[in-house]
């Protein structure tokens, strides 16, 4: 057992970890919040398939739900990790012959998780829709709005609104799966606290800052969404 | 014809011919066949039957030991379960905020560094961990695997209990209170049924969880069924290792889900009007 002093080990510079570990919790922040406007609009997307009169539309949605929702996201990450290398060489090399491809860990994650991220998103907004009456639509429709400039102006607000709080808890989950990306080899929090315990020994101790800061992650996020939740309570109250 | 029958509202008629949505349907489905006939056909151009007799024995395998990971940490959850919900509507302070901590830690950080703190993490305590006589199972990746997954499941057990005891009406514990029951009795033969039914969808959804999850013990070196695939991928560098295991994956989620619907459908029977 290595006999360092921990506030050595846990000290900003070269000879302390907190340094890395703060960069790997940026590269985490960076990718759940690269992830979301993607997933979200996905997700949006496939609820309103899921919803729509047409059969065809319903269907494919619910397949990408249950493909998404169906695999473990560990498996889906490695699949799109060494699966998308394979395919893109297979095509480019009908024009280049001696073309390598390689799939950066952090665009590989953030499509992996957006595809997961909306396929849960998505049923949460589902339920949502469920809640709007139809006569919101027919409103929409009366007054001449187009079925588009219906949505988004007259459901779209409501729909955010209801689907909030289920929203949140996506976005939690979000926040804890992109600690899987570091298996593929991306450098956020987890990788470098894996590497600070490599390196230093002090495994229990660089695992649980590591804890501490997903921890601190989510009581952040817990904060800001009840500051969203209230204002959205006060918009909704001077109408 | 009278007037009230034309009054009746009819489901509006179909639309035809070629609506946008459907011209979009259409293409997503045939995407998602074309997806899937690509796939197969992949499986088949790429059979090597040296891969699957050197490596179906091997999935198997590693299915059984998801399964068993899956089970005991399931089992062990829910007797966790039960203390920490207690703890968590109970009136004293100290109790329910313990359970609340506990509640937050294991659902607000990731299972894989619960994992990690476990496999890794423990090993710092090499020493200490010897000399009381546990080092022996912590040493195992398999019992580490299933101690953080067991801890996991157990705070998210503890709040499926809670929501679903909560879920039962007040008027229900007075009933029994005014029938003379005491509180153990009340729990077992009046709360828990009805609060069970509620429960029951949380649960199969944890249990699916679970599964899914279950594929991270692969990366402490457990060889469960993602495990396997990972040597596979590792000695062969073939990308149908992936493919076998998520569609393995897929067909037990599926069998999963449907199998709690089944059961959900079935234990509401009386509830249905």
């Amino acid at each position: 057992m290595p006999s360092q002093n921990i506030w050595i080990l846990l000290s900003w510079g070269p000879d302390g970890w907190i340094d890395d570990i703060a960069y790997g919790a940026l590269v985490t922040i960076a990718l759940a919040l690269a992830t979301l406007p993607i997933g979200l609009t996905i997700g949006f997307f496939v609820a309103w398939a899921k919803q729509s009169d047409e059969p065809s539309l319903r269907l494919a949605a619910n397949i990408y739900t249950t493909v998404f929702r169906g695999l473990p996201e560990l498996v889906t990450l490695f699949l799109f990790f060494f699966g998308v290398p394979i395919l893109l060489q297979h095509l480019v090399r009908y024009f280049r012959p001696d073309a390598t491809i390689d799939v950066n860990s952090f665009v590989a994650g953030m499509i992996v998780l957006s595809l997961i991220f909306s396929s849960y998103a998505s049923e949460v907004f589902l339920s949502a829709f469920r809640a709007i009456p139809k006569g919101q639509y027919e409103g929409g429709y009366a007054i001449g709005l187009s079925n588009w400039l219906t949505m988004r102006k007259v459901i779209l607000p409501q729909l955010l609104r209801i689907a909030f709080p289920g929203l949140e808890n996506c976005w939690l989950s979000l926040l804890k799966d992109t600690s899987l990306v570091s298996v593929v080899g991306l450098a956020e929090t987890l990788r470098n606290a894996y590497t600070a315990a490599r390196v230093t020994k002090h495994a229990f101790l660089f695992y649980g800052v590591a804890a501490m800061v997903f921890l601190g992650l989510a009581v952040v996020s817990s904060f800001a969404t009840s500051a969203i939740l209230r204002s959205l309570g006060r918009r909704e109250a001077q109408r | 014809m009278s007037v009230t029958a034309t009054l009746v509202e009819r489901p509006p008629p179909r639309a035809r011919g070629w609506p946008r949505s459907r011209v979009i349907g259409y293409a997503m489905v045939g995407f998602w066949i074309l997806f899937g006939l690509g796939i197969v056909s992949y499986l088949i151009f790429a059979w090597n039957a040296d891969f699957f007799a050197k490596y179906a024995p091997a999935y198997l395998k590693g299915l059984q030991t998801t399964l068993l990971l899956v089970c005991i940490s399931m089992v062990l959850g829910a007797i966790l379960s039960v203390p920490v919900a207690y703890g968590r509507m109970s009136s004293n302070r100290l109790l329910s905020g313990l359970a609340y901590c506990y509640v937050y830690f294991f659902r607000g950080t990731p299972l894989l560094v619960q994992t990690y703190l476990v496999y890794y993490g423990l090993g710092s305590f090499r020493t200490e961990l010897q000399t009381v006589g546990l080092w022996d199972f912590f040493k195992d990746a398999f019992n580490c695997g299933v101690f953080a997954f067991a801890l996991n499941t157990a705070a998210y057990q503890a709040e499926i209990l809670r929501g679903a005891i909560e879920s039962v009406p007040r008027g229900q514990w007075e009933g029994a209170a005014s029938l003379g029951l005491h509180k153990l009795q009340t729990l077992r033969k009046i709360i828990l049924p009805q609060a069970l039914i509620v429960a029951l969808r949380p649960y199969g959804n944890e249990l699916i969880l679970m599964v899914k999850a279950s594929a991270i013990v692969a990366i402490i070196t457990v060889y469960d069924l993602m495990g396997q695939a990972k040597l596979a991928f590792a000695n062969s560098f073939d990308i149908q290792a992936y493919i076998w295991v998520a569609l393995v994956y897929l067909v037990m989620v599926e069998i999963l889900r449907h199998g709690v619907e089944w059961i959900e459908r079935r234990i509401t029977i009386h509830l249905k009007r």
